[in-house]
């Protein structure tokens, strides 16, 4: 019971936190240099890692589907599935697994040791608003970044699938593209991937900014609250890939 | 310092960007897809089959549009299938035959239109009047146990 | 000027549970330094804090330059605390900002002044405490006692009515910390400033300190001058002052005593 108030209190508070957040983001347009600084360090720091994973999920993903394809026969729309399984699932999901593992516990270490140095505090006796300063130009660089994070994810992993699928496995390279061009739909396939890598990137920083903001200001503090960044959001991106996927391709 | 920040996150964005316009046009139908005008013909079917919306509308094999809407007219029995087609493809006479084909022995079905010799020629929103149903594969073994029974019934012993 | 700048009228504050101010009142003089001392978890920081507005007291009220603090609206809290500033235990420093644009950054924020404007007064805080030559370092390069020198260039930017110190003295050598006592003195008397000075050295603040106000479990439990409390015969401000091991405040921690405890079977 007081588990469940706790919850629910932590709730709140990380709602209205978001609510001013959002009520700090028009300032940003006016030093936008703000955000662009953290759009480096969110995701021009994340681009290696997701390279490299979205190049060898496609990859793997090849090498697999072709194994059960071939029983059948129709190794020609291995291209087709590998597309699909990134564009739908992979590419935003995997994506925001690990941009919550590497930006996002970046973001809230950050964060809770600029509350643990007193600089947060600091910040607002020199009365700036430290929401307005720090917290939501991370933020919008978090939401900002992930669905471009995705995207590469996708693109890079269908050009893995080709390089084994083509140049390893021997499909056709004209109907691994055809395949995908004729059955894969840029609105229905393609924009609700991005949709979900916008929700993903949304929730996955309003839980880092939130948890390091509301950290307890010790090392112990700052520790347990990047764990819970990285539990948390991947639990709340698997949840909601799950309740999106049931409203979009239903 | 900052300048060489605003690089790689111009590089980043550039690359997000790109990765995006790939999906779209190389992993997509949006290429396929042409932006110069739809205009839209109807027909009637007694039976779509697996026909489902977005299903392909081709002519000669070539797909020249899609399915944009199916619909049951309660009053005829009917199925009523809407179909885009491109405007470049216009040129279709009145009496172009629909038809409800596979493609494979299992694959997806499609509409293929055949035209016929009419002078004039289909409008916008008008309807194919000349159509022919899907084939149902319990059907067509249902007919063909149906009059092999029935041949060997008249067959003289 | 008022004669009182901050008054504390009847503040209650508790936090998880446990109560930090249980009724405290107090008056602060302007252009005087006021050191407010007390053990170690008597909520000292917590009282600045509260000062500064960044805290909601449960009850009473605190008054700074003849403003309610916690019934103003956001803006003009803002604004009052352009005109105080603060002086935190670690520097707080933005660790991502070299020691120079560390100090732009108050002016930098709530000033129009054009880029050579700040860096002239820059240059001259930095000076006033001996750092000129140091303003390209960033945070991490300084010692504690450079961090907490560039911190106090910082509050002084925006020329503030008053300072707040936080244990300004905790873990510093004998050399930074004459420094530190020499600069919290002398900008007190050049600036006209009123200080608020918080912490537990008694040697060092004791020697610099005009009033004195000294907290223990929630309450004020002895106030005046420095002389005042120098000379005071009260057994707890002796014990305090003078650094004994024992006395009102007793050396065991309240509990069994340990010939109950050596009694009992262990559990």
């Amino acid at each position: 019971m007081k588990a469940l108030i706790n919850m629910l209190t932590r709730l709140g508070r990380g709602s209205l936190f978001l609510i001013k957040i959002l009520a700090g983001i028009p300032q940003l347009f006016l030093r936008f240099n703000l955000v662009i600084r953290q759009v480096y360090s969110v995701g021009v720091q994340t681009l290696l890692i997701i390279l490299v994973a979205g190049l060898f999920v496609g990859m793997v993903l090849a090498l697999q589907l072709h194994y059960t394809l071939t029983t059948f026969g129709a190794e020609d729309t291995l291209g087709l599935l590998v597309d699909l399984s990134l564009v739908r699932e992979l590419g935003p999901v995997v994506a925001a697994l690990l941009f919550a593992g590497r930006a996002g516990s970046a973001l809230t270490a950050e964060i809770g040791l600029m509350k643990a140095t007193e600089q947060l505090s600091g910040l607002e006796m020199m009365a700036v608003d430290p929401i307005e300063r720090i917290i939501a130009p991370r933020f919008l660089a978090g939401f900002l970044s992930l669905p471009l994070l995705a995207a590469i994810f996708s693109a890079v992993g269908i050009l893995g699938g080709y390089m084994v699928g083509v140049d390893l496995l021997g499909v056709d390279s004209g109907a691994f593209w055809s395949q995908i061009q004729a059955k894969v739909d840029f609105y229905d396939d393609v924009l609700n991937g991005v949709i979900k890598s916008i929700v993903f990137g949304f929730i996955v920083s309003w839980i880092a900014v939130f948890e390091g903001y509301d950290c307890v200001p010790t090392s112990e503090g700052v520790a347990s609250a990047t764990t819970r960044t990285v539990v948390h959001s991947s639990l709340a991106v698997l949840g909601m890939d799950f309740v999106l996927t049931a409203i979009m391709f239903n | 310092m900052f300048k060489s920040i605003e690089l790689s996150v111009g590089i980043f964005v550039g690359a997000g960007l790109a990765a995006l316009f790939m999906l779209a046009m190389q992993a997509s139908n949006l290429s396929s897809l042409s932006s110069d005008g739809f205009y839209e013909v109807s027909a009637r079917f007694d039976n779509i089959g697996g026909l489902r919306v977005k299903s392909a509308v081709k002519v000669s094999g070539v797909k020249v549009g899609q399915v944009k809407e199916i619909d049951y007219d309660s009053s005829t029995f009917e199925a009523v299938v809407t179909m885009q087609v491109e405007e470049k493809y216009s040129q279709f006479p009145r009496d172009t035959i629909a038809s409800i084909f596979t493609s494979g022995l299992l694959g997806e079905q499609y509409v293929a239109l055949e035209p016929g010799g009419d002078e004039k020629l289909l409008e916008n929103q008008s309807e194919i009047r000349l159509t022919q149903s899907a084939m149902v594969l319990e059907q067509l073994i249902g007919q063909f146990l149906f009059s092999k029974a029935s041949e060997e019934k008249d067959a003289p012993f | 000027m008022p004669d009182t700048l901050i008054q504390i009228r009847d503040l209650h504050f508790t936090r998880a549970h446990k109560k930090i101010f249980a009724g405290v009142n107090m008056d602060i003089k302007a252009g005087r330094i006021t050191a407010v001392m007390g053990p170690s978890g008597t909520g000292k920081t917590t009282l600045l804090k509260l000062i500064g507005g960044q805290l909601k007291p449960d009850q009473g009220e605190i008054q700074v330059d003849g403003q309610n603090v916690h019934q103003l609206k956001r803006a003009d809290l803002y604004k009052l605390r352009k005109k105080m500033g603060m002086l935190f235990q670690s520097g707080a420093l933005l660790t991502d900002l070299n020691v120079f644009d560390n100090i732009a950054y108050p002016l930098r924020e709530h000033t129009n002044l054009s880029e050579s404007m700040i860096r002239s007064m820059v240059l001259i805080k930095l000076q006033a405490v001996g750092l000129s030559t140091a303003h390209k370092l960033m945070p991490a390069e300084l010692s504690g006692g450079m961090a907490r020198r560039v911190a106090l260039a910082r509050a002084l930017a925006l020329d503030p009515m008053m300072i707040m110190y936080d244990e300004p003295f905790t873990g510093q050598d004998p050399i930074s910390l004459g420094v530190l006592v020499k600069l919290i003195q002398d900008t007190n008397h050049a600036l006209k400033l009123t200080s608020i000075l918080v912490s537990h050295d008694v040697e060092e603040t004791l020697s610099i300190a005009d009033e004195v106000i000294i907290l223990s479990e929630g309450k004020v439990i002895a106030e005046g001058s420095r002389d005042e409390i120098l000379q005071s015969q009260s057994e707890w401000v002796r014990q305090f002052v003078d650094g004994k091991a024992d006395g009102p405040v007793p050396f065991h921690y309240p509990g069994d005593s340990i010939e109950k405890q050596l009694m009992q079977a262990p559990k």
